[in-house]
């Protein structure tokens, strides 16, 4: 059965990522702490500031602190980042590095299942650090609301599998991993930036708004915003399109992903 | 046991010499106490199983590793003092191939010579040279990563050509190859010393070490337990042929009384039994006489695999 | 003619001195850079792609925080825009993350993996001609991103100084120090595992470091902490440059770095040497 497939190739996973199980939840934790602390609280004091003088004119935080205003965001953000890791060499590592993929298919396991139950497992990585993330967040004090912001945390994960399925996808069309630095510093590291983690688009350009459009980490952002700050009731249509966009890529990403390791591990 | 040899006697300078040279890892001792000369233009090579020795001796060698013990010049020089000088005169190809596998065949050439000075020209030209001679040449341009055991290996000699070395070191060449890549690589091998160049190998295989050494030491636990040419080994330590016999599972040892005295010495090994005559086949006849039935019997020319069964009473490949 | 010994000299008095200090001989090393830089060649692309990190953060960072930021006090406490502020202290971090990513997983991935320094050390060079000549090539990468990010700040007109000219040497320097020290932790990690310590020390000193903001917002006990850190010593330096804000406390940061290089090349030579000639 398929299913049952399916889960074999998530207990695999698991079991690889014991070994590294200490070490990963350590920096599943410190990252938030740290980014919270000196981007959140360090440089709010200075945003703060500057929009309790009204020197520097931001009324897009909406009426929160910088440190609430960042929260959601960075979480959506930080998953996305930790699905570009995960969706790379792991998978690399599988068809060339040690071609663990082959011996499963070697087995009653097929090249769909692999590709669903890696996925599966990336997304219960995805969910792990998002959780943790939130922990740290509550614990800054830097959420207006503990529910809501649990509220996000599906949001953020399916943020992550937006970029994750398209990735896998990618990674299984390559034949080394000279390719993933490109995919780093040409799309997660720049949209890391500029998709509304750290401030809002509202005052850039019209093309610089509309190219957002097209970002997924731009629309789990502000998904993820509009549920932790409650305000999803004022534009319902606008979240269902974030929705949308989010389910677009990841569903694409996995129909593509389950293709293409198909075409690379059966020939 | 290990005297100095024919070529330090006679007044030819030899290119490596070593007199009670040493390598304790420890309190392990890898090298015990060994004395050998390489001659120029000789192929001298150190036979022994995985553990004897071999590799820690050519790392010393190389200039790589600090002699614990001993003395050894190498091109009349001390490691310890001038190793750069001494490895800018050694050719070193190690166990295991490492090419930059980034480069094509002919930039690991040439950037392997900029290693030794030499200007880009120079080393493009003796790239192009070599690779000639390594049969590579149609592949010259492409990444290192598409070739196969044997071509990388035949790439890594050439790259140890590069500076014109007076000495080509080779640990273990064909290790890991099938015949056929062996018997191209043996043939290139050979091409280079009767071009004068000086070889010196380990290898674990006998056939190796009788295709391409003028003349070998047998190490063991560290020391050397015998030295000549390979036919003066096997004339000194076996007999001329051997009967292999096989018997059927079980049956072995029962047959052991009746084979007595039907050759010159008789090994027993686990799965068969080797008897040593100068006749075999005088020997294949007694065994059927005297009512045995094996299962196979083989009569074969004796090798330095028997000659290092007899030192040691172990094989050289487990 | 190569291959004869008069291409290694015997080594005079300051070659035995350098030796001493575990510094290589240049004229060696080089040829570690002249190996990297043909093996880049064929990856051009990741060589290139590093100068965009920068540019993206300063675009982000610089332009989009610093509309909500507005301006902040710099140097000599005068207040300039947080762009201003900002571009130096990514210059340094950049100069800091190229020499660390050539320092730690390239030089861990040939020291231990690939076994690339066994095969060069049976040639005539020595660890510390290795040591030198893989800083060199970290010095090379970098100092090529830290120019292209010093043009696109003048470009943006986020260089408010004469002094800035001296922003391209300062940023080698950063380099220097954070290459040596990298390579020389590098040497003591066993599996890829242990290379999460380096993103460990180098991702709290980036937010930390008064890198996004002015360092006297903290506690006093912990400011001078993080005065203390090599990034810190970098961003201060590179932005009294731009900025103009010059005095000679540059001098220190520039002491620190450069023996903080030193130290890290000495222990690479050392290392290098026990682990693989042994």
């Amino acid at each position: 059965m398929a299913a049952s497939s399916i889960a074999r190739v998530f207990e695999h996973q698991a079991l690889v990522y014991r070994r590294t199980l200490r070490g990963s939840l350590f920096s599943s934790f410190l990252n938030p702490v740290l980014y919270l602390a000196a981007m959140g609280v360090g440089l709010g004091m200075f945003v703060d500031r500057a929009a309790a003088a009204g020197a520097a004119g931001n009324p897009a935080l909406g009426g929160v602190t910088y440190l609430q205003y960042l929260a959601p965001g960075l979480l959506a953000a930080t998953v996305m980042q930790s699905a570009a890791l995960e969706s790379t060499h792991p998978i690399m590592g599988g068809i060339v590095y040690h071609r663990i993929y082959y011996a499963m298919i070697a087995t009653p396991i097929s090249a769909r299942d692999i590709a669903l139950g890696t996925l599966a497992w990336i997304t219960a990585r995805l969910t792990m650090i998002a959780v943790i993330f939130a922990v740290v967040v509550l614990a800054f004090g830097a959420a207006p609301s503990a529910g809501l912001l649990l509220a996000a945390i599906p949001v953020a994960v399916l943020t992550g599998m937006a970029f994750a399925a398209p990735i896998v996808a990618f990674a299984a069309t390559q034949r080394n991993g000279e390719a993933f630095p490109a995919v780093f510093r040409f799309i997660t590291t720049p949209l890391f930036l500029l998709s509304g983690t750290f401030f809002p688009l509202d005052g850039l350009p019209a093309p610089v708004q509309a190219a957002a459009w097209l970002s997924p980490l731009w629309h789990g952002i502000a998904l993820a915003r509009s549920i932790a700050f409650g305000a999803v009731g004022s534009n319902p249509g606008l979240a269902l399109d974030h929705l949308a966009v989010l389910l677009l890529f990841a569903g694409g990403g996995t129909w593509l992903a389950v293709r293409n390791l198909q075409r690379r591990l059966v020939k | 046991m290990a005297q100095p040899s024919a070529a330090s006697a006679a007044d030819v300078p030899s290119l490596i010499h070593a007199r009670g040279l040493t390598k304790r890892f420890g309190s392990f001792m890898a090298v015990d106490g060994i004395d050998f000369d390489v001659a120029p233009g000789e192929s001298f090579g150190f036979l022994g199983p995985n553990g004897a020795g071999k590799t820690s001796t050519m790392r010393m060698i190389g200039a790589v590793s600090p002699v614990s013990a001993g003395t050894l010049r190498i091109l009349g020089m001390d490691p310890g003092r001038d190793g750069a000088r001494i490895r800018a005169r050694l050719g070193v190809v190690p166990q295991q191939d490492n090419l930059d596998v980034d480069l094509t065949l002919r930039e690991n050439l040439i950037v392997y010579g900029r290693y030794f000075d030499i200007p880009w020209a120079e080393g493009a030209r003796r790239a192009d040279e070599l690779l000639d001679f390594a049969q590579l040449a149609d592949r010259r341009d492409t990444q290192v990563e598409s070739l196969s055991g044997g071509m990388k290996r035949r790439l890594t000699i050439a790259r140890a050509m590069i500076n014109q070395p007076d000495v080509l070191l080779l640990d273990e060449p064909t290790t890991g190859l099938d015949p056929q890549a062996r018997h191209i690589l043996w043939d290139r091998l050979y091409g280079l010393k009767q071009r004068g160049v000086t070889l010196v190998l380990t290898t674990h295989y006998m056939d190796e070490a009788q295709q391409l050494c003028d003349r070998l030491v047998v190490m063991d636990k560290g020391r050397i337990v015998a030295e000549g040419s390979p036919n003066s080994l096997i004339a000194q330590y076996t007999t001329r042929e051997v009967t292999e016999l096989r018997f059927p599972v079980g049956t072995q040892a029962a047959a052991l009384p009746t084979l007595e005295g039907l050759a010159d010495r008789i090994e027993v090994l686990p799965d068969r039994v080797l008897m040593y005559a100068e006749d075999g086949e005088v020997v294949a006849e007694g065994v059927h006489a005297r009512g045995l039935h094996p299962e196979t019997v083989l009569v074969r020319r004796s090798t330095l695999e028997d000659v290092f069964l007899r030192l040691t009473g172990r094989s050289l490949i487990d | 003619m190569a291959g004869s010994s008069s291409t290694v000299p015997a080594p005079g008095g300051f070659a035995r001195l350098r030796a001493r200090m575990g510094i290589g001989s240049w004229r060696r090393g080089i040829h570690m850079l002249e190996r990297n830089a043909m093996v880049y060649r064929h990856t051009w692309l990741i060589l290139f792609s590093g100068f965009f990190e920068p540019v993206f953060l300063l675009v982000g960072m610089g332009f989009g925080l610093g509309g909500l930021v507005g301006s902040v006090n710099g140097p000599g406490g005068v207040a300039v825009p947080y762009a201003v502020f900002v571009a130096p202290a990514l210059l340094a971090s950049s100069a800091m993350n190229g020499a660390i990513t050539e320092g730690s997983w390239n030089f861990f991935w040939k020291f231990r993996e690939d076994r690339f320094y066994e095969t060069v050390l049976s040639t005539p060079l020595s660890p510390n001609d290795i040591a030198l000549g893989e800083l060199g090539w970290a010095l090379v990468r970098g100092g090529l991103y830290s120019m292209g990010f010093l043009v696109i700040m003048a470009l943006m007109g986020l260089v408010t100084s004469p002094w800035a000219i001296l922003a391209f040497p300062a940023a080698l320097v950063v380099g220097f120090g954070f290459g040596g020290a990298a390579m020389g932790a590098a040497t003591f990690m066993r599996t890829w595992q242990d290379l999460d310590f380096v993103s460990m020390a180098t991702v709290p000193m980036l937010l930390l470091s008064g890198t996004f903001y002015p360092v006297d917002v903290y506690p006093d006990a912990l400011r001078v902490l993080i005065q203390l850190t090599p990034l810190y010593q970098g961003v201060d330096m590179l932005r009294k440059l731009t900025t103009g804000a010059v005095d000679a406390s540059i001098l220190v940061h520039v002491a620190y770095l450069l023996i903080l290089g030193l130290v890290g090349l000495s222990v690479v030579g050392r290392r290098v040497g026990r682990t693989l000639l042994s």
